[in-house]
């Protein structure tokens, strides 16, 4: 198959068990690395010879499992210090093209940042960003975040406050470098033309550069408030 | 100069002492409170009446470094329990922190040459472990063991 990929999935716990089983599903070559022998014994009924016990800090372990042709490394184990080493040691001693690594405690973020391992999943950040999604009092929400790329995309409600509410868009004096993409209403999403003039409640999203967030979050009369920032990576 | 150990285990402990005596700044930091008893074997004094600093915290929170001063540390000795641990906090202390000198102890000597290579500074028991034992033994089988041999 000519998409298929060797893909080493790091940690067999619910997530690394899980995430093998769709990747199988979808034709990948996938092996696991346990590094619990209760937990490796449980799981190799299921996942068999695409189960390898260790300790996937261990280089020799990693090289076992063939890293050296893998397309991609995901480090999910309960461990942060050892998803972002084993991510860091793919990347740079392997070459592996792809990594991912799971973030347990968003306060290590941080150090996924610093020590350039990304992308990186935190559970809890995404938990927080469905939280922000679901609580109105949020009037700003961000939905992507690309830092490197400097481009983000996020979700602004229009209220009664807004100085942009009844305004057409082609009146909008928006700041250069960010574009309307969709507007949600009560009765649907849409993508909007220069005719459509916003209303209150409605959930506008737009794409941008994050540099220009304030200036653009300012001119829509929206209060951002640093707390809606906090958990988001 | 000021020393910072991030945990205060036999090697921390023992390590601290000494530097605190050799008359150094010394600080350290470790999660577990009861480790700080370590510090005071051998010692008269409190350990912070003999001069010595004191953190509890994690060495992955960078509020717990930065009570525990690294901010103005010359040196950062990671000592801890884990090979992992050890080798992310001192590369937090070299490229975010920027202290002069880092040191890490990794107990698996193939990981120590590699992050050697990479530019940190680490020091591998297991490494001198077996280098004495392996000088042990050969000075056992030769050259008096190969006299044997032969007569």
């Amino acid at each position: 198959m000519a998409d298929s990929l060797y893909i080493l999935v790091v940690g067999a716990g619910k997530v690394g068990w899980n995430l093998a089983r769709e990747l199988i599903d979808r034709s990948h070559e996938v092996t696991v690395i346990e590094a619990d022998r209760e937990r490796y014994l449980t799981v190799e009924q299921e996942l068999e010879h695409r189960l390898h016990y260790g300790d996937a800090s261990e280089l020799w372990v990693l090289e076992r499992a063939g890293i050296e042709r893998a397309d991609m490394v995901i480090a999910v184990t309960g461990d942060d210090e050892d998803n972002l080493l084993i991510c860091q040691v793919a990347k740079q001693k392997y070459g592996v093209d792809s990594i991912i690594a799971r973030v347990n405690n968003p306060r290590n973020r941080e150090h996924f940042e610093l020590l350039d391992v990304r992308p990186y999943v935190s559970a809890t950040d995404l938990i927080m960003r469905l939280i922000e999604h679901e609580v109105p009092s949020y009037g700003l929400v961000h939905l992507l975040d690309l830092p490197e790329d400097r481009i983000e995309i996020i979700e602004v409600l229009i209220d009664e406050k807004s100085p942009v509410a009844g305004m057409r868009v082609a009146d909008l004096e928006m700041p250069k470098g960010c574009l309307l993409i969709s507007v949600l209403r009560a009765d649907g999403g849409f993508v909007p033309t220069a005719d459509t003039v916003l209303e209150v409640g409605d959930e506008v999203l737009a794409v941008l550069d994050p540099e220009i967030e304030d200036e653009l979050t300012t001119y829509l009369g929206v209060d951002s408030g640093d707390s809606q920032h906090s958990g988001i990576g | 100069m000021f020393i910072l150990i991030v945990g205060i285990g036999r090697v921390g402990s023992t390590l601290a002492r000494t530097m605190l005596s050799d008359g150094h700044e010394v600080s350290c930091l470790d999660e577990d409170p009861e480790s700080h008893a370590r510090l005071e074997v051998g010692f008269e004094q409190s350990w912070e009446d003999s001069g010595g600093q004191f953190t509890v915290g994690a060495g992955l929170e960078t509020d717990a470094l930065i009570t525990a001063g690294i901010e103005r540390a010359d040196v950062f000795i990671a000592a801890t329990n884990g090979d992992n641990t050890n080798v992310v906090i001192a590369q937090i202390a070299q490229k975010r922190f920027e202290v002069d000198h880092v040191i890490a102890r990794i107990l698996d000597p193939y990981r120590a040459a590699w992050y050697e290579q990479q530019g940190l500074r680490t020091v591998c028991p297991t490494r001198t472990a077996i280098e004495m034992l392996e000088s042990s033994v050969r000075a056992i089988s030769a050259p008096d063991g190969a006299e044997e041999a032969e007569a």
